[in-house]
C-alpha cells in the first residue's frame, strides 16, 4: 500500500461533515474520513448512500451543510472549485464537444496561463501517456467510448493536480473494456503517484483498484479498510452483503466463550462463529456470514467444528468453479462454490451432503431490523 | 451469378444490362430480386406518398401557387394591353419619337369606345397613372367625352376634348406601358423611375421612401433580434436548469403570451404605453416625470421596438430552451474542476455549445420580424413603419398591387440572400428549433 | 402578398363550394362599422327586413376597395351591396368593379319630384347613388379647453393651443386643411393643390406640426383619442364627434371652419350573388324617408332635398339635428367639397409623398 507523501498529515480530511439538501433527512450524516496523500481510495456504495455528494463537495460543487472539509491543511469550504486545482473526471466524461481532444485538453492549461509552446508539450505528453497521441485533432464525438474516457483521465491529470476525483468513470463501457480501463487507471496512478479519489458502485472494480475502500450506506461509512480485509473481514451485515458473495444465516447467540460465539438458529442447530459485530448476550440476534467458497464439502477432521447436513438443490456449471445451491438449516439458498478439480467429484441434484466451516470463516455480525 | 463488372459506379442501366447478360439473382419464387424487392417496397412507398399528398397540394396551392404568381405580378403588368389592345400592338411598332400620328389615333379612339363600353378604361388608366402622375382623369373624362368623336381627323378631337394628347412625354410613357412586362415596379421599389428618354434615374427626391424602408426594416429588425436574444438568453437558461415543477410555469409564463392574439397583446402594450397609460402614470405618480411632460413611448419607433421585441420573445426563447436543455451540467463543472472561474467557463464552454440554438433563434426572430405587419402599423406611428406596412399599403389601399409585388419580390430575396449568407456561416444543418 | 393569397385561395374554394351557400335571402350590407353602421341598421335595415322578409348580414369594413377588387378578380364576390366614399366609387365604375345603376329606378320624392332632380346635385354617378353628405372637420374637449380654436389655423397653431394633433394617416383632407390654415381660400384649394409649389407649401405647414402629430387609420379612433385624453384635437368624420356627445355626453365641439365635405354612395359590386335584393335595398335606403331617418342616429346630411325638412331631431328628442349636419348653411361658409377626380390623378405620387414625408 502506498501511502504518506512525505507528511503524516493527511491529505484530504472531512470533519463531521454533515449535508442535506431538503432540510429534513441528512444525505451524509455526521462523515468523518482522512485520506493520505498518494492513495488511492474508492467510496463505494448503493446510489443514494452518499458516496457521490462526498465527492462534489470535495469537488467544490456542493457546500457541507455542517463541517469541515480540509485540502492538505487547508479549509477549504469557502475555496471556488476552480481554485482547488483538483482533476476530476465524470461519469460521462464531459468533454467539451465543441473543442478537439488536444483543445480540450489545452483548456486547463490556458486558462492557467501557460505558455502556448509548455501548453502543447504538456498536452501531447498527456495524450501519449494515454496512447492517443495521434487522435489530438479529433473532436470528442469521433472516438470510442473507451478512447473517450482516456481522454478524460488525461484532461484531469495533464494540469498535474494533486488530487484526482473519479466520479464513475468507467459506468458507461461495457464489461471488456472496463476491466482493461481498471488496469490503465491503476498504472497511471501508481506511476504520478497522484491521489486518487473513486466513486464506484461496482464493488470489483473498488476491489482491483483501491488501497482502501469506503463503504457507504445510509450517508454512514459502514466500514474503511483495504480490499482484502472489507472482504475476508466485513464488520457489518451490511458490507458482508454488498462485498462479494455471502451466504446469512440467522440466529439468536447462545453462549459467548473463548473469542467464540455459539449461535441457535431457528431451526434448532447450533453455530460457532467469531464474535465480530455482537456483544455475545444471550439470546442477542446476529447474522452469521459465510463465504462460498469457504465453505467444504465432505469435511473431515476435526477443524471443521460446524458440520451441517444439505440437500443439493441446483448446480451450476461456471468453468472454474461450480456454483452449487443447497438446502441447509431451513434456507434453501445456501450456495457453496467448489473448485473445479480432479479431488472434487461433481454433485447432482437430490443427493444429500454433508458440508462444514471453519469458525473464522464463519462471522457473527449485526442483525439489522427488517431482514 | 451477379457479377461485378466495372470498376465505375453502376447505374441503373448498367445493372439491366448486365442482368441481361449475366442473368439476374432469382427470388425463391422465380421472380428475378429486383423487381421482387421493388414490388414489396412499392406498396410502402405509395402510400408514404399518399399521405404526403395532401401537404403537398396545400403548399402548392397556397404557397408555391401564390408566391409564383406574386413574382409573376411583379414584372408582368397586362392592365393597359388588356383595356387597349390594338393601341398597345400599334405602340409597339411605332418607333417612339414626339406624338404618333393620325392612323395611331384612330386605334385609339377605336379602343377607347370599346374602353367605354366595357367599363374598364380605369384599369389602364391606374396603369398609365402610375408612370405618369395626373394622367388617369385624362382617360377617364377622354372616354367620357368619347362618344362625340364619331369621325376622323381622330388626333385633333382627341387633342381638342385633351391636349395633353399632344404631349410627347405622354406617348414615351404609353409605348412603355404598352410592354406587359415591365420592370418599372421593381424600380419604383427600389426609389428610381425611367425619364422621358427611357434611362434610368432616380425618384423625385420627396418622393423616395423604400430603399430607406428596407434599410430601417433590416436594422430594426437585427435590434430586435439583438434585443430578443439579450432578454431570452438567461431566461432560457432558467428553464433549462429550474426543477421541472418550477421551469414548466416558467414555460407557461413564457408560453401564454404566446397563445394570446396577436391584437390583444399588442393593444395590450397601447395600454400600458401610450401617453395616459399605465408607465407614464406610474412615472408621474413617483415623480419621475412632469405631468405636462409624459413621455412618448408609443405610436414612434420605441413602440415598435418594445411591442415586437416582446411579441418574438418567444420565438428566441424555444430554440434556445431546447438546445440548453440537451447540456449537461457537468460540462461547467467540468470546466470549473479544470481552473476556469465561472465567467470563462461560461464562455469558452457553455456559451459555444448554445451556438446552434442561437442561430436558430436569431435566423427565426429576424426573417419573422422582417416581414412583420401588424404590430408596427398599430404602435409604430409615423417612424417605426416597416416596409410591410406599405406593402399592405399598396395591397390595400393604393391598389398598386404590382408595386406590393415588388416590394414583396425584393424581401423575398433578401430573405433568402440571408439565409444563403447564414448557411455559409453557420450551418443550416446546426440549426435547432427545438 | 396577402390579398395575392387570398384571392388565390378565394378562388379554390368558389371553385368547389360555389355561391349557394349565399344565395338563400341573405344581404351582406357592407359599411363603416360603429355609430355610422349603427344610423344604417336603425333607419334602413329594420324596417327594410320588416318589409320584405330578407335577412341582413352586416359587415364592417375601413373603406378602400381593395377588397372588392379582389373579391371580383377572385370570382368568389361575397358582398352585396357597399357603402363607399365618392372616389372609390368612381375609381370601381372605371375599373368595371361595379354594375351601372338606372337612376329611373329610384322612387321619386313624396310630392312626385323624380329621383334625378329630388337628389343633391352631383350625387348620382352612373354607378353609385349616394345616401349622406359628410364632412372630414376637427374637433376638441371643451372641458379641457374653455377658449377654444375658432378657424383651421388654430389646429395648426400650436404655440396659442398647444398639445397633441389627430389627423388620419393619409394626405386627403389634410393637405387641405394644412393649405386653408396657410391662408388659401377654401375656393382655390384644388387649384393650388394641383401644382408642385402647392404641394410643398401644403407639406411645409404639415412640418410645422409633424411632431405632435398622432396619427389614426379607423373613424372610431378619433373620439377615442379625445376621451383618452391622447390628443388636444383632432381631425374627424363629423358624424363620429357628434355622437360621442350626443350619446355618450362628451364635452367635444366641432369646428367647422375649412371643413372637406364628401359623399357616401351604395355600390353594387359585379357579381354580387343578390343583385336583386341588393337593388332593393338600395332602393328603399335612399327614399325620402329613409335617408330622413337616418338623421335621427347620425349628423350626416341626407343626399336628398326632399329629406331636408323632414330631418327632425336626434334620437333622444332634444338636439335639433339641422345645425349639426354639413350641409346646413351655418357650416358650409368656408366649406370644400372633396374633389375625386383631383385624388383620383394624384393619389399614387402624394400618398407616396406623404408615407416619404411620415418616414422622414
Amino acid at each position: 500500500m502506498s501511502s504518506n507523501g512525505g507528511s503524516d498529515r493527511p491529505f484530504v480530511t472531512f470533519e463531521n461533515v454533515q449535508k442535506s439538501y431538503d432540510g429534513e433527512t441528512l444525505v451524509v450524516k455526521n462523515l468523518n474520513l482522512e485520506i493520505q496523500r498518494g492513495e488511492f481510495l474508492t467510496l463505494l456504495g448503493p446510489s443514494g448512500s452518499g458516496k457521490t455528494t462526498c465527492l462534489m463537495m470535495l469537488a467544490g460543487f456542493e457546500t457541507a451543510t455542517h463541517g469541515e472539509i480540509l485540502l492538505d491543511g487547508r479549509p477549504i469550504n469557502n475555496v471556488p472549485p476552480h481554485k482547488r486545482g483538483i482533476g476530476m473526471v465524470f461519469q460521462n466524461y464531459a468533454l467539451f464537444p465543441h473543442m478537439t481532444v488536444a483543445e480540450n485538453l489545452a483548456f486547463p492549461l490556458q486558462v492557467r496561463g501557460l505558455s502556448q509552446a509548455e501548453s502543447e508539450q504538456k498536452v501531447q505528453r498527456a495524450l501519449d501517456m494515454v496512447e492517443l497521441g495521434a487522435f489530438g485533432a479529433r473532436r470528442p464525438a469521433q472516438l470510442s467510448g473507451g478512447q473517450q474516457q482516456r481522454v478524460a483521465v488525461a484532461r484531469a491529470l495533464v494540469f498535474d493536480p494533486d488530487l484526482v476525483l473519479m466520479d464513475e468513470p468507467l459506468g458507461a463501457l461495457d464489461k471488456n473494456l472496463r476491466e482493461q480501463m481498471q488496469y490503465e487507471i491503476k498504472h497511471i496512478h501508481e506511476n504520478l503517484g497522484v491521489t486518487v479519489v473513486y466513486v464506484t458502485h461496482d464493488q470489483s472494480e473498488a476491489l482491483t483498484m483501491s488501497d482502501r475502500i469506503a463503504v457507504f450506506n445510509d450517508g454512514v461509512i459502514q466500514q474503511l479498510a483495504q480490499p482484502d480485509v472489507l472482504y475476508e473481514e466485513p464488520e457489518n451485515a451490511f458490507v458482508a452483503a454488498f462485498i462479494g458473495e455471502n451466504n446469512r444465516l440467522r440466529g439468536t447467540v447462545a453462549k459467548a466463550a473463548n473469542g467464540s460465539v455459539q449461535v441457535k438458529l431457528p431451526t434448532g442447530e447450533q453455530v460457532s462463529a467469531l464474535p465480530i459485530n455482537v456483544r455475545g448476550v444471550k439470546g442477542e440476534e446476529t447474522t452469521l456470514s459465510l463465504r462460498p467458497e469457504r465453505v467444504v464439502v465432505n469435511p473431515r477432521g476435526k477443524k471443521v467444528p460446524n458440520v451441517f447436513e444439505g440437500r443439493v438443490e441446483e448446480v451450476i456449471y461456471l468453468g472454474d468453479h461450480i456454483r452449487t445451491r443447497l438446502n441447509v438449516a431451513g434456507h434453501d439458498d445456501f450456495i457453496v462454490k467448489i473448485p473445479n478439480s480432479a479431488d472434487h467429484p461433481p454433485l447432482n441434484p437430490g443427493v444429500d451432503v454433508k458440508i462444514g466451516w471453519s469458525i473464522d470463516d464463519c462471522r457473527a455480525l449485526d442483525a439489522p431490523a427488517g431482514e | 451469378m451477379w457479377v461485378y463488372t466495372g470498376g465505375e459506379q453502376t447505374t441503373m442501366a448498367d445493372i439491366t444490362a448486365n442482368q441481361a447478360v449475366t442473368g439476374p439473382l432469382i427470388a425463391a419464387d422465380g421472380t428475378p430480386l429486383k423487381r421482387k424487392l421493388a414490388q414489396t417496397t412499392r406498396r410502402a412507398r405509395m402510400r408514404a406518398l399518399l399521405l404526403t399528398a395532401p401537404l403537398v397540394l396545400f403548399l402548392l396551392v397556397s404557397f408555391v401557387f401564390p408566391i409564383g404568381q406574386m413574382l409573376y405580378q411583379s414584372a408582368h403588368n397586362p392592365s393597359f394591353g388588356d383595356v387597349l389592345p390594338n393601341t398597345a400592338r400599334a405602340l409597339a411598332e411605332w418607333e417612339g419619337d414626339g406624338v404618333p400620328g393620325e392612323e395611331m389615333f384612330a386605334i385609339l379612339a377605336a379602343d377607347l369606345k370599346q374602353a367605354r363600353e366595357d367599363r374598364s378604361i380605369g384599369r389602364a388608366a391606374t396603369r398609365v397613372n402610375y408612370e405618369l402622375p395626373g394622367s388617369r382623369s385624362l382617360f377617364t373624362r377622354t372616354v367620357r367625352n368619347i362618344g362625340k368623336v364619331e369621325a376622323a381627323p381622330y388626333k385633333e378631337a382627341l387633342i381638342e376634348i385633351n391636349e395633353k394628347w399632344d404631349d410627347p412625354i405622354l406617348w414615351a410613357t404609353l409605348k412603355r406601358v404598352s410592354n406587359d412586362y415591365t420592370a418599372s415596379f421593381y424600380l419604383a421599389a427600389v426609389d428610381r423611375k425611367y425619364d422621358a428618354d427611357g434611362s434610368i434615374v432616380m425618384q423625385d427626391e420627396k418622393r423616395q421612401i423604400y430603399v430607406q424602408l428596407f434599410w430601417r426594416t433590416l436594422w430594426l429588425s437585427a435590434l430586435i433580434t439583438f434585443l430578443c436574444f439579450l432578454l431570452a438568453y438567461p431566461v432560457s437558461y432558467m428553464l433549462s436548469v429550474l426543477p421541472l415543477r418550477y421551469s414548466n410555469l416558467l414555460m407557461i409564463l413564457v408560453l401564454l403570451p404566446f397563445w394570446t392574439s396577436l391584437l390583444v397583446r399588442t393593444t395590450a402594450w397601447i395600454a400600458m404605453l401610450q401617453s395616459e397609460g399605465v408607465v407614464n402614470d406610474l412615472l408621474v405618480w413617483t415623480s419621475v416625470l412632469d405631468d405636462d411632460n409624459r413621455a412618448q413611448m408609443i405610436y414612434n419607433r420605441t413602440g415598435t421596438i418594445v411591442a415586437m421585441t416582446h411579441i418574438l420573445l418567444p420565438f428566441m426563447i424555444l430554440p434556445l430552451y431546447s438546445v440548453m436543455k440537451t447540456i449537461p451540467p457537468s460540462y461547467m463543472r467540468a470546466a470549473r474542476s479544470l481552473g476556469a472561474n465561472s465567467f470563462t467557463a461560461f464562455r469558452r464552454v457553455y456559451f459555444p455549445q448554445t451556438i446552434p440554438g442561437i442561430a436558430a433563434g436569431t435566423l427565426l426572430v429576424f426573417i419573422l420580424a422582417i416581414g412583420y405587419y401588424i404590430t408596427p402599423a398599430l404602435v409604430g406611428g409615423q417612424d417605426g413603419q416597416l416596409i410591410s406596412n406599405l406593402i399592405a399599403f399598396h395591397m390595400q389601399r393604393s391598389l398598386n398591387w404590382s408595386l406590393a409585388a415588388a416590394l414583396g419580390g425584393i424581401l423575398l430575396v433578401g430573405v433568402l440572400v440571408l439565409y444563403w449568407v447564414y448557411n455559409k456561416l453557420v450551418g443550416i444543418d446546426k440549426l435547432k428549433f427545438g | 402578398m396577402k390579398i395575392g393569397l387570398k384571392t388565390a385561395i378565394a378562388a379554390a374554394v368558389a371553385a368547389t363550394l360555389g355561391t349557394a351557400a349565399m344565395a338563400e335571402g341573405s344581404l351582406t350590407v357592407v359599411s363603416w362599422g360603429g355609430a355610422y353602421t349603427k344610423s344604417q341598421v336603425e333607419a334602413y335595415h329594420k324596417p327594410f327586413i320588416a318589409k320584405t322578409g330578407v335577412q341582413i348580414k352586416s359587415e364592417d369594413y375601413n373603406g378602400g376597395i381593395a377588397e372588392i377588387k379582389a373579391q371580383v378578380e377572385a370570382g368568389n364576390v361575397t358582398w352585396d351591396i357597399v357603402d363607399v366614399e365618392l372616389s372609390d366609387a368612381v375609381r370601381a365604375c372605371d375599373e368595371g368593379l361595379v354594375y351601372p345603376i338606372d337612376h329611373s329606378i329610384l322612387p321619386p320624392a313624396p310630392d312626385g319630384t323624380a329621383a334625378t332632380d329630388d337628389f343633391l346635385p352631383g350625387t348620382l354617378h352612373e354607378c353609385a347613388v349616394a345616401n349622406i353628405v359628410w364632412s372630414t372637420i376637427y374637433a376638441y374637449d371643451s372641458s379641457k379647453m374653455a377658449d377654444g380654436p375658432k378657424t383651421m389655423a388654430d389646429f395648426f397653431d400650436l404655440e396659442k393651443f398647444p398639445g397633441k394633433r389627430g389627423m388620419r394617416k393619409s394626405p386627403k383632407a389634410n393637405l387641405e386643411f394644412a393649405l386653408i390654415a396657410d391662408g388659401v381660400d377654401p375656393a382655390d384649394v384644388y387649384e393650388v393643390l394641383g401644382t408642385p409649389e402647392g404641394v410643398d407649401r401644403a407639406f411645409a405647414k404639415l412640418d410645422t406640426i409633424k411632431d405632435q402629430v398622432v396619427w389614426w387609420e379607423a373613424g372610431a379612433q378619433p373620439p377615442q383619442l379625445l376621451a383618452d385624453g391622447e390628443v388636444a384635437m383632432t381631425t374627424a368624420y363629423n358624424g363620429r364627434i357628434f355622437n360621442a356627445v350626443a350619446a355618450e355626453g362628451k364635452p367635444f365641439e366641432i369646428v367647422w371652419d375649412g371643413q372637406i365635405w364628401d359623399l357616401d354612395l351604395w355600390i353594387i359590386p359585379k357579381g354580387a350573388p343578390n343583385k336583386d335584393a341588393a337593388l332593393e335595398f338600395l332602393k328603399f335606403s335612399t327614399d325620402t324617408q329613409r335617408l330622413a331617418d337616418q338623421a335621427k342616429w347620425i349628423a350626416y346630411g341626407p343626399a336628398r332635398q326632399s329629406s331636408a325638412p323632414l330631418v327632425g331631431k336626434y334620437n333622444d328628442g332634444k338636439i335639433d339635428m339641422g345645425p349639426q349636419m354639413p350641409t346646413a348653411e351655418e357650416n358650409l361658409k368656408r366649406a370644400v367639397q372633396n374633389d375625386f377626380e383631383f385624388w383620383a390623378d394624384n393619389q399614387d405620387q402624394l400618398n407616396e409623398r406623404f408615407n416619404a414625408w411620415l418616414a422622414g
